[in-house]
Parts: C-alpha cells; structure tokens; sequence
C-alpha cells in the first residue's frame, strides 16, 4: 500500500498535535499538585538577603558570645573541644584573617586585636554551590540563600575546597553526644524553648559524615522571623533585602563604609562589614 | 559410576545440609504481623481520629509524601501542606508528625523492622522521648 503526500500530511499533523496535548496534560497535572503546598502567610520573602556587621557596636565578649550561642543552641550545633572537628555556623576571627591583603603594619588600634564575626557570606556566585556534585548545596534562587540539603550531602568536602572563607564544617564524629543542655534547645520534642514558642520548628541535628553552615535562619524567615544571631545581637547585625533600595540594609549601606571578605575572588559576599 | 554410593551419600548430605533451614523452621509460626498503634496521648485526645489523609493512602505512601515533603520544604521554600480536605499542616516530620505519633517504636519501627526496612530519619531528626 502505498501512501499519498496528503495522506502522510495528514497523519502527521494528527499525531503533532496529539503529542502536543498530551504535554499539556501532564503540565496541568503536574500544577495540581504543586497548588498543594505553600508559604505561611508570615514569612519574610525577600530577593537577595545580606547582612552587614556594626564592628564597632562589638564591644564586651558578651556581645560576641550571645550572638554565637544565639545560633548555636537553635540549630544544634555541637560543642566538639578538638579544634579539628570544630564545628561553628558563626564564629570570630582576626582582622588579617578575616581581610586578608587589607592588613597594614600600623592598622587601627582598635581593630588591631578586635575578633570579628564571621559567617556564610551567601554569595551571589557561591564556589560551593558550582562544586557539589549532588546538588546537596544550592543557592535558593527566590532569595538568594546558600542552602542545604542534609539529605543530600554525601560528604565528599568539595564544598569546603571550594568555600575561601572557611564556613563549612565537616561532622568528623556523630554530633548528638556533643549537644547538651546547655548549648541546644531541649534534645526531645516537646515543644519548650523560647524560639519554639513563636513558632519555630524544633531544628534536627546533623549525622555523621555531612557539611553544614549557616542558612541565615531559613526556617525563621519562613515564618516571619529575624534570623536568630540578629535577633540576639541588639542591632549589630542588620539584616534584610539587598535588592531591595528602601530596606534597612541597603540605608545602612548607603550611609555607612563597608568592605566585603576577599571580593577580588568575585564570589560576590553579602555580608558586608561596617569597619 | 566409579565409587557411585559414595557420590550419592555425598548428595544426599549435601540436600540435607541446604534444606535444613526450612525443616528447621517447619511448623513454627512465623514473626506475627506488625501491628502498630496509634494510642497516644495526643491522639486520644482528638474527636475524629484521622491523620492528615485517608489511612489506606498514608500506609502505602508515606515515604514518597515524606519524600515529597522534604524536597518541598528545603529545596522550594515551601511550609505548608494543603491536604486533599482542604486543611493546612506544617511540613515537618519531627514537629508534624510526630507530635501525634508520639510512640515512634509502636508505630514506625514496628512495621519497619518487620519489613526490614531501617530508613535513616533519626540519624538527623529527633525522635519522641519514650519510655523503656
């Protein structure tokens, strides 16, 4: 049987547009089920969130200390004493250490042997992101944080190579041993704590053998709140939407000098430091 | 057959040593069924009992609704559930879930051992205080 030029014409546009409506079947389905979850109406939604440090307003180790713990005990970070399985969200570290090439020979007495707070800087062009090899770590792209997953992460410490600020930490050992009292909120899921009761999720720890860091508080963001160091930190550190000109970061910025942590990398910080 | 008896006692030591399990176990009953439990404190308390969606769908599904939960949750900035009734639940296995499901070894570790299945929830989340 042999088959005519309109003939064949005609099947195939048959079968183009059947093809055709069955991708926009799937597409509809796939909407129905996407349209079951969402946002709390509280949270912050933001662009791009950054964070710029007031040096100067750390003044007493009390300052330094409340915002670290602030953290810490949220998330469960554990309390390792060997520095080797250290393991910090937000730290301190020297002025030469945390600005490497900016360091001077007769710098600013006050900063000369000042600890600085340092952080994830959640760069716009994250090393870490670019190395992971399971997406395990990936910048959200709704607001711009560094993110990860844990149930990703297959430890393989690229990201560490890749991060130059040093803000990932590798769980060496198993870090429930090493969460107490005293640095965690309750370890059981009864709901105390004062974060727990504005809402905040009870955090999970980490496992053996995966990378964490800060998330600048993406579960409190979720539901409307400030991250937690800058809740602690009595208006040293300000946080909000660089992308946005009307923000309180973006005042701050605009009135204040700031520098950036090794910008010539062009991993582009958005932690900036008010010197 | 050179030396034949000696290669059928061979044989037939050799059946009797690969099919001793099942003599072994032959007319024993086996594990009983899982049955887990659903009798919390927090459950009991509710005046319809039901979990966020019908039972039959929560027992073969659950893993790729958690599944599905944890990719929404972490990776799309999303926290809430609308279930097919229309209400509204925080995605979070720990702070969600079981908060009702209080009694993780009546209720997860029993059918899961049973299936030997060990998933890795709890290296990370963390599990309800229980007794014993």
């Amino acid at each position: 049987m042999s088959i005519s030029r309109r003939q064949f014409l005609k099947i195939a546009g048959a079968s183009a547009l059947l093809g055709l409506g069955s991708f926009t079947s799937i597409e509809l389905l796939e909407k129905v089920e996407a349209s079951q979850f969402k946002k709390t109406p509280k949270a912050i939604r933001g662009k791009r969130w950054g964070m710029a440090v007031d040096v100067k307003k750390f003044q007493t180790e009390e300052d330094y200390k409340r915002v670290i713990e602030a953290c810490h005990r949220i998330h469960n970070v554990p309390d390792l004493e060997n520095p080797k399985h250290e393991i910090k969200w937000i730290w301190t570290d020297t002025y030469e250490h945390t600005f490497p090439g900016q360091e001077s020979p007769y710098l600013l007495e006050s900063l000369e042997h000042k600890p600085l707070i340092v952080l994830c800087n959640h760069c716009n062009n994250p090393p870490c992101v670019r190395v992971c090899p399971t997406k395990a770590t990936f910048k959200r792209e709704e607001d711009g944080i560094v993110m990860m997953d844990m149930h990703r992460c297959i430890g393989c410490r690229f990201c560490m190579a890749g991060c130059p600020f040093g803000a990932r930490s590798f769980n060496w050992r198993d870090p429930r041993p090493f969460i107490n009292e005293k640095n965690s909120l309750p370890y059981d899921s009864t709901f105390a704590g004062e974060s727990i009761k504005k809402g905040v999720l009870m955090f999970p720890t980490r496992m053996r053998g995966v990378v964490e860091k800060c998330t600048f508080c993406y579960e409190r963001l979720a539901v409307g709140l400030m991250p937690a160091c800058v809740e602690a930190s009595q208006g040293s550190l300000i946080f909000g939407d660089l992308n946005d000109s009307h923000s309180e970061i973006r005042e701050t910025l605009s009135t204040h000098f700031t520098i950036r942590r090794k910008p010539e990398l062009g991993t582009e910080p958005s932690v900036y430091y008010i010197i | 057959m050179y030396d034949g008896w000696k290669i059928i006692i061979g044989i037939i030591i050799f059946i009797g040593i690969a099919t001793f399990p099942f003599f072994y176990d032959f007319g024993k009953a086996s594990a009983p069924p899982p049955d887990p439990k659903i009798d919390t404190p927090e459950i009991q308390k509710m005046v319809e009992k039901k979990c966020i969606e019908p039972k039959s769908f929560m027992k073969t599904e659950h893993m790729v609704m958690l599944d599905d939960w944890r990719n929404k949750a972490v990776r799309e900035a999303l926290t809430i559930y609308v279930a097919t009734d229309g209400k509204e639940y925080t995605m979070s296995l720990q702070n969600t879930c079981m908060r009702c499901h209080s009694n993780k070894k009546k209720f997860c570790d029993e059918c899961h051992n049973y299936a030997a299945v060990t998933p890795y929830c709890w290296d990370c989340h963390i599990e309800p205080k229980e007794e014993g």
